[in-house]
């Protein structure tokens, strides 16, 4: 399976994300370019973290707009797995691949810190290594992570079973504690904690390579299926 | 000041004109004899910020020299941007710190922004990949509204700037005290990687080279930064809020990653960084080092403004701005690397044989000045010293002994005072992780980073505890280097060096310089004996207010090789059953402990002292054990003394501990006696432990029950507490000052 790590002016954890995918799951990765017009030729494309355009006029609202993210819509519209994390997750929201938004941290504050997490949704091909509501330790770093959405929406992504992913203390201040979700299609998921700094124990959690495992594994078995 | 209104040279002189620059009547003579005639008002700031002491050390060279500089793994020491040494495997560790002071105590939130990018430029500049940020920071007390104020910008302006450009800030140290009330600290460090064969040096060699300049566009941001750091801070200070950058660290990202590979480039031949003096400091060091000249064409400097005069861009200290010297007829290659990144790179000027700044503006030549006379040859000062009536009356004072009736009470207060207590608000706003190589986070004794695809690891600390520099500044001179040196053992590491940053008062004053010459001796004493030898730093001098002077505050960061993964070690005990040993015994060493400063509301007295031979032979003997895998957990006894060492050995572990006190109790556990250590040994590893180092004794274990019990020989109970109250205690405590209105 190969994977592109889009890269925008001011991302800065494509290297993390890079290095999780070679040495965390031992597949091939690329980083990919901002200015790159096609990403067609992944099976899987990963927003990584970081302060793409230094987050300047809003986190994200400016990355949606960058060459690649044509095609990054036009592949997440036909089924292939895209995942963003933190600033990645604020790019999708932007660009209308998931619904919702980001307010600043309740305490006004950037916050750091080893979170706890509930998966409150296994059943996804970006979480079924989990277990059902199993608890996991992977790293935030937001001052943008309170995320919020209207109450229609939050009803069609509690009917859906969109929410993956829930804070167990609920520190920023999410709507229903709320630390990712995905699509309808089930396709394309963002989170603000980052999987990728959980891969090995030295850096105090491997929670994180249960992820990028499940995706590996839903595309061995949809591969398997259409070849 | 606008072109047309800039005063003649005859001005200048008549109306001494350069004394609002900072400039001595006896500097403008020795101007004037360099020039062979009156310098011009371009010339002149040229002078005054190249002479400046932030930018000439002239009040501080002279001691600076005493420092220990080179060593066996140093492969460049003082005078580039950073220092670097080799940590084997063709890869080098870079680093340097600097201080922010005067821009932080106007402009707290961009002083402190601008010190983490001006930091990270020096290391990025030699063409290595930061991989950490430290800081030291000192305020007031946490009382004042002002202090809060202060503290919760610098804080926010760190975190902005490091979590922006995705370097993690992996630790440091805050102190709180009067002294620094309207003159806060904000020292900054920065710890870089490179393979040996990407070293690159700031120099301009070749005549006919170019001189590329690459970044942010000039503006009229930072004037005369370098001249303001180098006086007393006054009610005046205000106005001088034009002198304190604005950073970007979105521009500084791209910057970085453009610089590390313009680095790789055959067409590259000098870099460094438009810090301090700005386009002045980097052209005339460039050429100076390198024996040559520049002449640059100011028409084609990239501006922000219109009509910016020679002066302004000179003198401007806009950040993320870089100068570069490219092979003639190469100039393309550079270019586009700077294209792909987003980035402006203009061509300037070029290299000249003659030794000379020479500076054209529209179609005229407004500066012709010889590069060393700028660069090399400011006034070396040997300022009067003097010692202070009060060091020699401490001297025979009677020790000042604490009043503890109730030792849990005091314990508590003690984790509660905000220089020992949790720094987690603090580095809860950095992001320590991005990179992910960070394997000891914030709250230990030091960080450590791995060293990707290696089995080795770095340990980094910044330290020092200027109480004792108050009371003593050679003493506390060398504590601080034993202090550094230790937190790098209790983490598993081999220290190899430090970078400084010198804080100080007035050094025009023979009190202050008396403590400058004095702490320069410790630190150097120290360092000759822990073969720790100083790679760089910085001298942050006039840190002064209507209220006098900061303490003598010499702030090291140091780094250490920890030579295997597996001998990385932390300060919590691990298990239950392991035994406790304490390494050192305590005396009467109460003068600026944290307990006097809190019981009496200042320090008194005599410092500790600090026997180099007993500490080098303590701090081999623990690394020895660590490395041999003997130990479970490290701790040094810094501020508060052993009652919070132990205690904090139990924070976040669910464990506690049984120990057994000998020996005076008061003095056992809230003494500041040097060299001692808190440690836990599994106990199949007890008989090998204790044949390596001899000092430790044996005291107690490490128990499953959650509490701290500590008991005299006779068996009698000092203190029984559970250890979530204390650590409660300690975590709450600055939170909670923070949020209080005062």
């Amino acid at each position: 399976m190969k994977f592109a790590v889009i890269v925008f002016p001011g991302s800065n954890c494509d290297d993390d994300m890079y290095y999780a995918i070679q040495e965390g799951l031992g597949e091939p990765v690329d980083k990919v370019w901002y200015t790159e017009e096609s990403v067609a030729d992944y099976d899987g494309i990963f927003l990584p973290g970081g302060f793409s355009y230094g987050d300047y006029l809003r986190s994200g609202a400016i990355a949606r707009f960058a060459p690649v993210m044509a095609s990054v819509v036009e592949q997440a519209e036909k089924g292939k797995p895209v995942l963003g994390v933190c600033n990645g997750f604020q790019v999708l929201l932007e660009a209308g691949l998931l619904p919702g938004a980001m307010q600043r941290n309740r305490s006004l504050k950037f916050i750091c810190r080893p979170a706890r997490l509930v998966v409150a949704n296994h059943e996804t091909g970006f979480t079924s290594k989990y277990e059902g509501e199993e608890r996991i330790t992977i790293p935030v770093a937001h001052g943008e992570g309170n995320y919020y959405c209207d109450d229609e929406t939050l009803r069609d992504l509690q009917t859906n079973s969109q929410i993956v992913f829930t804070y167990e203390d609920n520190f920023n201040g999410s709507k229903e504690a709320i630390a990712g979700i995905v699509n309808k299609q089930g396709n394309v998921m963002g989170m603000m904690p980052h999987p990728e700094r959980a891969t090995d124990q030295i850096l105090g959690s491997d929670d994180g390579l249960k992820i990028f495992q499940s995706i590996l594994k839903q595309w061995r078995k949809s591969h398997v299926l259409t070849t | 000041m606008s072109l047309l209104l800039e005063p003649s040279a005859e001005q200048i002189e008549q109306g001494k004109v350069y004394q609002e620059m900072g400039v001595k009547d006896e500097e403008f003579e020795m101007i004037k004899k360099i020039l062979g005639r009156l310098p011009n008002y371009t010339e002149i700031g040229l002078f005054s910020v190249m002479w400046s002491e932030h930018c000439s050390y002239k009040h501080s060279k002279a001691q600076l020299k005493k420092f220990p500089t080179e060593g066996e793994h140093v492969l460049q020491g003082p005078g580039e941007g950073a220092g670097i040494i080799d940590i084997g495997d063709e890869q080098a560790v870079v680093f340097k710190m600097e201080s922010h002071n005067h821009p932080s105590a106007i402009e707290p939130y961009q002083g402190a922004a601008t010190g983490i990018g001006g930091i990270l430029r020096d290391v990025f500049s030699m063409g290595a990949r930061p991989v950490a940020i430290m800081n030291s920071l000192r305020f007031g007390e946490l009382v004042k509204p002002r202090v809060k104020y202060l503290f919760e910008e610098v804080v926010a302006g760190i975190a902005g700037y490091g979590n922006c450009i995705g370097v993690p800030t992996v630790g440091g140290e805050v102190q709180f005290d009067p002294s620094y009330e309207g003159n806060p600290l904000v020292n900054a460090m920065c710890v870089g990687l490179i393979d040996h064969k990407d070293i690159q040096k700031g120099i301009a060699s070749g005549a006919g080279n170019t001189v590329i300049y690459v970044g942010a566009s000039t503006g009229k941001d930072g004037i005369h930064g370098a001249t303001f750091a180098s006086e007393e801070i006054s009610d005046e200070s205000e106005s001088k809020r034009p002198s304190v950058q604005v950073g970007d660290p979105f521009m500084e990202k791209l910057l970085l990653e453009a610089c590390l590979e313009l680095v790789k480039c055959d067409s590259l031949v000098g870099i460094q960084d438009m810090g301090a003096a700005g386009l002045t400091s980097s052209s005339a060091e460039m050429a100076s080092k390198a024996g040559s000249g520049i002449e640059m064409n100011l028409d084609t400097v990239p501006q922000r403004e219109l009509n910016m005069s020679p002066y302004e861009m000179m003198l401007s200290e806009s950040q993320e701005r870089m100068l570069l010297v490219v092979k003639q007829g190469e100039e393309k290659e550079i270019h586009d690397i700077c294209s792909h990144w987003g980035l402006h790179s203009a061509e300037i000027g070029r290299v000249i044989d003659e030794q000379r700044l020479v500076l054209w503006h529209g179609g005229e030549k407004v500066a012709d000045v010889p590069v060393d006379a700028l660069a090399e040859d400011a006034p070396v000062y040997h300022p009067e010293s003097r010692e202070p009536e009060a060091f020699r009356k401490r001297q025979e004072q009677k020790a000042w002994r604490p009043d503890v009736s109730d030792v849990k009470e005091t314990l508590t207060a003690l984790l509660k005072q905000p220089t020992v207590a949790s720094k987690e608000w603090v580095y809860d706003q950095y992001d320590y992780m991005v990179r992910t190589n960070t394997a000891v986070q914030p709250g230990s004794d030091a960080a450590v980073l791995r060293v990707r695809g290696k089995d080795k690891a770095l340990a980094m600390t910044t330290d020092c505890n200027a109480r004792y520099l108050g009371l003593d500044p050679e003493q506390g001179g060398k504590i601080v280097i034993a202090e550094a040196s230790r937190n790098i053992i209790c983490s598993g590491g081999l220290p190899l060096g430090l970078t400084d940053c010198l804080n100080y008062g007035n050094p025009e004053k023979p009190e202050i310089y008396w403590q400058f010459e004095k702490s320069i001796d410790g630190i150097t004493e120290a360092c000759k004996t822990l073969e720790t030898p100083v790679i760089g730093g910085n001298v942050s001098l006039y840190n002064e207010t209507q209220n006098g002077a900061i303490y003598p505050t010499p702030v090291v960061g140091m780094v250490g090789l920890i030579k295997e993964l597996a001998h990385i070690t932390t300060q919590e005990f691990k298990q239950a059953g392991d035994a406790v040993y304490i390494i050192g015994e305590a005396g009467e060493d109460f003068g600026g402990s944290e307990i006097q400063e809190m019981q009496t509301g200042s320090i008194d007295g005599r410092a500790p002292e600090l026997d180099l031979e007993t500490e080098l032979h303590r701090q081999r003997s623990v690394l020895e054990a660590i490395q041999k895998g003997l130990v479970q957990s490290a701790h040094d006894v810094s501020e508060g003394g052993l009652a919070v060492a132990v205690a904090e050995s139990t924070f976040g572990t669910g464990l506690g501990a049984e120990i057994v006190i000998n020996g005076n109790v008061m003095e056992e556990l809230f003494a500041e006696t040097q060299s001692r250590y808190v440690i836990s040994v599994a106990r199949e590893n007890q008989e090998a432990f204790e044949q390596i180092v001899t000092d430790a004794k044996y005291a107690g274990s490490v128990t499953e029950e959650a509490t701290l019990h500590l008991s005299k020989e006779s068996g009698e109970t000092i203190l029984q507490a559970s250890a979530k109250e204390l650590e409660n205690a300690w975590k709450g405590a600055i939170p909670c000052l923070v949020k209080s209105k005062a």
